[in-house]
């Protein structure tokens, strides 16, 4: 069975307080092999948790989950993980990084010079291969994190909001990278983003949660990625039914929001 | 209460100090704000500079507009060589700049007794004030006429002498006669008269007591001259002091520093890498670390001559406790602080536990690790020194201690300028090596 099975996952822990948070509840999603989905919802609604049980990083208090037919226990290399900044590791050129992965496995130089040479013309990193990363831009480190995650030929990538610190800017130009590295690598995606419109943008299918208890709230499928893989992301922006969805996912959030708000008072 | 009676006595009396060193102190700040004043006036007749700093109009409270003045750290460190020469009389400098000097050569003074008959004669003291070291025997004078007899007398320089100058008159003491005058100007006992060449008091017995003026310079014995700290830099540094030369000292200094630390840091490091990675450690050491670490290694100098004696082992293993918990402090502090989404990020290329531990802790550690030995560093040289002042046969901290036992202040200043040199260039070194090896420090 190929795919990624998330199955009645939960969550839930103490505090040290002695009360609990059950931040997952019975969340269950079937994703296909070359899927991408967009996660959004409210701060609190256990995106980031179900990120990282999918990653192997936590481990759920029931339910399982199953990559390719056998079941998730910890951090491999098939998942690979982009995060929002800050996970590069400054101490290794560009180069260095995006060939990490391959230097683990202990791959030949050669064929991981390769590699590395292919994915940094990708990303369009080709001039900064030998520079530290620290002298990048955040868009730049961001290109290096993705060709490093990919490197390593992983069957998901997780990204937990990686555009999240860039600038208006270069957060469009690298929502376009990523809808070109979804279509010509193939790869299954899950993306967790904060803005209703990149979550737009970039789902082929996208689930709403909503917290306490975090859980799937509402799954839609759309079709502006395929739409935006060949095509100007402003003028997919422009589509009647973008901006009506977007108006929808708002409000939905809003009402989630206000609830959080209501009972914290009432509390 | 006595106890606070005794402090305040005590603070009262720093307080007289301060206050008597205010004039010098705020003479300091007026020379500081001069040089300023002349070097911005010179600074306008220089091409302007236009860089970005130089074109803020806010300067006052912008800590970035800020930077240390090169002209002013040159001409600080000048003047302080400038003083030093001026009040030691150095050579160096045109005698112009010297502050007044001693009384040195010939001079006389002439004193007046008178009888109970109510007669009086005069006589005159012959002086010479020589150099300290020189035997100069005082000079030949004929006695005169009179009841009173002419005197003299050789003095060393900075020093003063009693003399009865009445003791080859015809006259003295137990015929009642007595000493009225010196310089025409009376005299009794205990009162003074300022003369040619200083000062001439009287003791509660009569007797005159000759000071010749001691002028504003420091005695050698307090301040040498610059150019005699500096000669006697060279000699010591070939001929040596107390059986061993000036490199020895030194080098055995740095040996035991050098040795002490890295014995600190192979064991410190691993130590706080345990603590840094492990539950268990970090409960089993937290208690031990966190109580060594305050403890000055000077307060531990004792306990380890005790047990191990004042010879190298003894040495080394002072050095190596004051190494020992800074190391591991920063070693751990180093590994907590790596982000855990590097980690993360490496367990999901791939990486497996060591691969981690090689990886992307050590490297993140490193920036850490060298903090701490810049900082341990600056502890074993502090300790070594004063562990040597306590008790050692050779090292910088011994020579000192041993001069100054036998009032070799000059032998002091050059060991203490010695020991701070080598004390910033082991700083400097070490800032160095960091940007060298650990470029990505602060960069994460």
């Amino acid at each position: 069975m190929s795919g990624l099975q998330i199955d009645k996952l939960s969550m839930r822990f103490d505090l040290p307080n002695g009360s609990s948070v059950q931040a997952l509840k019975d969340v269950s999603l079937d994703l296909k092999a070359g899927e991408l989905l967009s996660v959004l919802g409210p701060s609190g609604c256990g995106k980031t948790t179900l990120l990282n049980i999918v990653a192997g990083f936590l481990a759920p208090t029931a339910g399982t989950i199953t990559l390719n037919g056998h079941k998730v226990t910890g951090p491999a290399a098939e998942r690979g993980m982009v995060f929002q900044q800050g996970a590069l590791f400054e101490w290794m050129s560009v180069r260095e990084n995006v060939g990490f992965g391959p230097s683990m496995k202990g791959m030949p130089k050669a064929e991981k010079a390769k590699i590395v040479d292919h994915l940094l013309d990708v990303v369009g990193l080709q001039d900064f291969k030998e520079k530290a990363v620290y002298e990048l831009s955040g868009g730049m480190q961001q290109r290096v994190a993705l060709a490093r995650c990919l490197a390593n030929e992983p069957d998901v990538i997780l990204m937990d909001e990686p555009l999240g610190a860039l600038d208006a800017l270069t957060r469009e130009k690298m929502q376009g990278l990523v809808l070109k590295l979804w279509k010509e690598t193939g790869k299954t995606i899950i993306l967790i983003t904060h803005s209703v419109e990149e979550a737009l943008l970039l789902g082929e299918r996208l689930i709403v949660m909503a917290p306490r208890p975090g859980r799937i709230h509402t799954e839609y499928r759309l079709p502006f990625a395929e739409m935006g893989v060949g095509q100007d992301l402003r003028e997919v922006k422009k589509h009647p039914k973008f901006g009506e969805t977007r108006e929808e996912i708002l409000g939905m959030i809003w009402d989630m929001e206000e609830e959080i708000m209501g009972r914290t008072e009432d509390a | 209460m006595a106890l606070l009676g005794d402090l305040w006595g005590e603070f009262w009396a720093v307080l007289t100090t301060l206050f008597a060193a205010a004039p010098y102190i705020i003479g300091y700040i007026l020379i500081i704000l001069l040089m300023m004043v002349i070097w911005n006036g010179v600074k306008r007749l220089l091409t302007p500079k236009h860089d970005y700093s130089s074109l803020k109009t806010v300067t006052f409270g912008d800590e970035s507009a800020v930077t240390s003045n090169t002209v002013a750290s040159v001409v600080s460190i000048v003047l302080i060589f400038v003083l030093w020469g001026a009040f030691t009389g150095s050579k160096l400098l045109p005698g112009f700049m010297h502050a007044p000097g001693p009384f040195q050569g010939e001079g006389s003074f002439e004193y007046t007794i008178t009888t109970p008959a109510g007669d009086s004669d005069t006589a005159t003291v012959s002086v010479v004030v020589h150099p300290t070291g020189e035997d100069v025997a005082a000079p030949e004078v004929a006695p005169g006429d009179g009841i009173a007899k002419n005197d003299a007398i050789a003095i060393p320089v900075y020093r003063s002498e009693l003399l009865r100058v009445d003791s080859n008159d015809e006259m003295g003491r137990d015929e009642e006669t007595f000493i009225t005058a010196v310089d025409g100007q009376a005299i009794a006992p205990g009162g003074s008269v300022d003369v040619s060449f200083g000062r001439v008091a009287m003791s509660d017995k009569g007797t005159l007591n000759i000071i010749p003026a001691t002028g504003m310079q420091m005695e050698p014995i307090w301040l040498p001259s610059p150019e005699a700290v500096w000669s006697r830099l060279g000699d010591i540094a070939t001929v040596g002091y107390r059986n061993s030369t000036l490199a020895e000292h030194l080098g055995y200094s740095l040996f035991r520093v050098i040795v002490g630390f890295l014995l600190g840091a192979l064991v410190g490091i691993p130590l706080g890498y345990a603590m840094g990675l492990s539950n268990w450690f970090r409960g089993w050491f937290d208690p031990i670390v966190e109580f060594m670490r305050p403890v000055p290694p000077l307060a531990l100098i004792p306990l380890v001559i005790i047990w191990a004696g004042i010879g190298e082992v003894g040495k080394i293993i002072l050095l190596f406790l004051a190494a020992l918990w800074i190391m591991a402090i920063a070693a751990r502090s180093g590994v907590s602080g790596v982000r855990i989404s590097k980690v993360h990020a490496a367990y999901s290329l791939g990486a497996s536990k060591w691969q981690i531990m090689r990886y992307v802790i050590i490297p993140n550690s490193l920036p850490e690790i060298f903090t701490g030995a810049r900082v341990a560093m600056g502890v074993c040289w502090g300790t070594v020194v004063a562990a040597e002042l306590v008790a050692a046969e050779k090292g910088a901290g011994m020579m000192i201690m041993v001069a100054s036992k036998f009032q070799s202040t000059d032998i002091v200043l050059m060991g203490i300028i010695l020991i701070g040199i080598i004390g910033f260039s082991i700083d400097m070194l070490m800032r160095q090596a960091e940007k060298w090896l650990v470029p990505w420090k602060g960069k994460g």
